[in-house]
């Protein structure tokens, strides 16, 4: 029986990927701001100035809310699917608990995240949008879509190590799920029978919600909340039971 | 009190590990005959006192590997029951939780972390596992700059402190100079001193011999002997270089 310490073992992970990320480029945090920026500008381009259909007061932001969240999700569900097989020397050699190398592999691109949600709001802050109380909601709606990724990164690394497809699956998904989250339409805009994919999407809810707040100085309303807060503690509950059943195979399949 | 307790443990493979695509799969389920296992341990059973040593010997390809898999319970058997009583610290592989990137002190705080020990127990023994593996102001360069015998030097130094009661080796001491050779060895007949257990797999004979009191022998998943390592590796020996 592995008797560790979790907490002190997941922080030495997670430093152990910041330090790798960071010591292989020199440019740094800078890699992390330039792929929303391209992003920004390049839809903030066509959709104010070659196709002009809606008019969204603050264009450019409006995309980096979306951006954010999407973003994030993408890099941090990819590094959570290959995490286990990228790490078969650790499962095959060290008596660790596996659970822990997915969900480091998501916090660790947190840090990302974090520097991605300055840029948001220094972006916020240069457009004059100024600050309100329902910024205080911000941490727990970034806190819900942690969780919601780590609980999927649960399923599909376990089921990555089982069939090495899993990860070009997910890959494909993400790219569909760009059209599905309103990063560059309003949520206004689906039409009605549409609309419960989007209320149970997590991501798309942080998107909404995070508009709400940032853009329009509203509380975010209590239906998306509720259900990114029951979305994500699925989730995580099924993933943890998921993991629990597959993980026994995994040094015969790695 | 028997800390390791192996009772008619068996444990297959599926031959092709390493077509884990989707499209092996899809045709395995449209096709009648399964996929084909190799089985590594084939009803294996021993039991291991509190203090003792113990060496597995074998051919390559006997099963020693995945014993050590089974006893660090990393796998689980397919048939009988594996009882594991205590901290197990596992050194099965050259630097397994190491990164080339990382420097030889952030390795060590990582491995510690690995191993178990929590941020009081690694900042206590930081200064002994770096005194121990000899690599001195080399500790602060990244690991890539190392030899292989200084990676199992910081390896072998972070296991020896992991505070386990149960230290698993598979074939890795033998990297090591004669000088650092004969300091593992002192340190581990100072870990048996106090009562913890020790398992080794290892080609080298004469190593393992004075290291070890009880040997198991095993030879195509099964086990040939079990016994004082001073009879039944002479016998794995004997039978080993006689011509077949």
């Amino acid at each position: 029986m592995w008797t560790g310490d979790f907490l002190y073992l997941l922080t030495n992970l997670m430093q152990k990927d910041f330090r790798i990320r960071y010591r292989n480029m020199s440019l740094g945090v800078f890699w992390s701001l330039l792929n929303p920026l391209i992003m920004m500008g390049v839809l903030t381009f066509i959709f104010t100035r070659i196709s002009v259909s809606q008019a969204i007061p603050h264009f450019s932001v409006y995309v980096l809310c979306g951006l954010v969240p999407f973003n994030f999700f993408t890099t941090a569900l990819i590094s959570g699917t290959t995490s286990l097989v990228e790490n078969a020397p650790l499962i095959k050699k060290l008596p660790v608990p596996r659970v822990i190398i997915p969900i480091a592999a998501v916090l660790s691109s947190c840090q990302q995240l974090l520097i991605q949600i300055g840029l948001l709001v220094a972006f916020v802050l240069a457009f004059r949008l100024g600050v309100n109380r329902y910024w205080a909601w911000l941490p727990l709606l970034w806190l819900m879509e942690v969780i919601f990724v780590c609980g999927l990164s649960l399923i599909t690394s376990a089921l990555n190590v089982y069939i090495r497809d899993t990860r070009y699956v997910v890959e494909s998904f993400n790219l569909v799920l760009f059209w599905l989250v309103p990063i560059f339409y309003s949520f206004s805009s689906i039409r009605p029978a549409y609309v419960p994919i989007y209320h149970w999407n997590p991501v798309a809810a942080l998107v909404v919600a995070s508009r709400n707040i940032l853009l329009d100085a509203q509380a975010p309303q209590g239906q998306i909340l509720r259900n990114l807060a029951l979305s994500s503690t699925f989730m995580l509950v099924v993933g943890l039971l998921v993991f629990g059943r597959l993980k026994a195979r995994f040094y015969d399949h790695l | 009190m028997a800390v390791i307790d192996f009772e008619h443990v068996s444990k297959t493979f599926a031959r092709h590990r390493g077509q884990m695509l989707l499209r092996s799969r899809l045709t395995s389920m449209f096709r009648d005959r399964g996929i084909s296992r190799f089985q590594a341990l084939k009803d294996v059973s021993f039991r291991v006192e509190a203090g003792t040593s113990v060496a597995i010997v074998g051919p390559n390809g006997a099963g020693k590997s995945t014993l050590l898999g089974l006893i660090a319970q990393l796998a689980q058997p397919d048939e009988g029951r594996v009882v594991v009583n205590g901290r197990v610290a596992a050194l099965l592989e050259l630097g397994s939780g190491f990164h080339p990137d990382l420097t030889g002190a952030e390795n060590v705080r990582l491995n510690a972390a690995l191993m178990g020990l929590n941020r009081k127990q690694t900042a206590q023994a930081f200064d002994a596992i770096v005194e121990f593996s000899g690599i001195g102001d080399f500790i602060h360069e990244p690991l890539r700059a190392y030899s292989s015998g200084m990676i199992v030097r910081l390896a072998f130094a972070v296991a020896a402190h992991a505070d386990a009661d149960i230290l698993l080796i598979d074939e890795v001491l033998v990297v090591g100079d004669q000088a650092f050779q004969a300091k593992c060895q002192q340190r581990l007949q100072e870990f048996r001193r106090q009562g913890k257990t020790l398992i080794c797999v290892s080609h080298a004979v004469p190593l393992v011999q004075s290291l070890c009191d009880e040997a198991i022998w095993l030879e195509k998943g099964s086990v040939v002997e079990v016994g004082p390592s001073s009879k039944v590796i002479p016998a794995y020996v004997d039978q080993s270089t006689a011509p077949a």
